[in-house]
């Protein structure tokens, strides 16, 4: 499979997994603006997986849709990182969850605004902008419900230590990265990392949270090779009506 | 100390040139926030180019029940429309 196919699976399926988690705060958020907020960011990441999803069809070459992509594949074809597969838990843990994933985000997708590959780069010159706001309001939450209540920090400090072991995914190459890399298709992942530490660091200083010590991280979500017990759960869901009535549309 | 958030006015400017406008309210922790929940409420569907807020406790309304010595008075004094005036026709539409 080439690089480019894999690249845009492994960045349509962080923004759809994530994007669908997002939507399931629809209707329950704690409070109406933050409702239509995570209803919003949901969207656009949804809005991204169809471009990124669509590359990936348009490269494979056989006919398939985003659309097929998303509803027609199970969960061991799913590249995602694990980060953006865990559940949504509370408001704090969400939040959370979206902050380190924004963070990385929007570093990857100024890095791929300069890709070999100009249908690359064109969706990230569109991605960049959604990101820059969600990673705007994500960080400001994140610091105000850290440095917030006794209650709101207690939870948020364990978002983080539940969280932080899922971001070193992001930043550790397989051969298939590697070529992508190698292409000028996408960044060195470990090029991003010191910008990202270097952030994150800042954000929980302000936020009053604390940095687990531990470097070990989980991962196989992005090349395929595990995934935790919560996607197939999710997908499940994601995936109900297309296929319980295949090629249904309205 | 309530537990509810502030309540926010806010006030969007649809295109450069036009005056920002009340479009409705929202609650925020702070006025940063408040921004940002305004931009996710009351633009998703590209009504605005700036964004107003301001805590609705530092809005000063009028008293309704002041309406007669408030705006009556104005009602009998016609003289200051400036309708009065014949325009020249060569100066066109004003």
């Amino acid at each position: 499979m080439s690089a480019l196919y894999e690249f845009c699976l492994r960045m349509g399926d962080s923004t759809l997994v994530l994007g669908h988690r997002v939507s399931e705060w629809c209707g329950l958020a704690p409070v109406l603006e933050e409702d239509i907020a995570l209803a919003n960011t949901a969207l656009d990441l949804i809005g991204q997986t169809q471009l990124w999803l669509g590359l990936a069809a348009e490269v494979e070459g056989s006919g398939k849709t985003a659309d097929d992509l998303a509803f027609l594949r199970d969960v061991w074809d799913f590249r995602n990182a694990l980060l953006c597969e865990l559940p949504n838990g509370d408001f704090g843990q969400t939040l959370m969850r979206q902050y380190l994933f924004d963070e990385w985000h929007l570093g990857m997708l100024k890095a791929l605004q300069g890709s070999s590959d100009d249908r690359v780069s064109a969706i990230a010159d569109k991605a960049v902008k959604e990101a820059s706001y969600h990673l705007e309001r994500s960080r400001d939450t994140v610091i105000g419900l850290g440095d917030g209540t006794e209650e709101s920090h207690a939870r948020m400090q364990a978002a983080l230590d539940y969280l932080y072991p899922y971001v070193g995914e992001f930043f550790i190459a397989d051969a298939l990265d590697d070529a992508a890399a190698k292409e000028g298709i996408a960044p060195e992942l470990n090029s991003l990392k010191a910008g990202y530490d270097a952030a994150i660091a800042a954000t929980m200083n302000a936020a009053t949270l604390t940095l687990p010590e531990s470097k070990f991280a989980h991962k196989g979500g992005r090349t395929g090779r595990t995934h935790t017990e919560h996607l197939g759960h999710m997908l499940t869901n994601m995936q109900w009506l297309q296929r319980a009535y295949p090629g249904a549309s309205w | 100390m309530s537990k509810e958030w502030p309540l926010w006015e806010v006030f969007i400017r649809g295109q450069h040139g036009l005056s920002h406008r009340h479009v409705g309210s929202l609650h925020a922790p702070d006025a940063e926030m408040a921004v940002k929940n305004a931009r996710d409420v009351y633009t998703r569907r590209n009504e605005g180019q700036s964004i107003w807020v301001v805590e609705a406790r530092h809005v000063t309304a009028s008293n309704p029940s002041d309406k007669g010595p408030m705006y009556e008075p104005s009602e009998s004094k016609v003289y200051r429309h400036p309708t009065f005036f014949d325009i020249p026709d060569d100066a066109g539409a004003m």
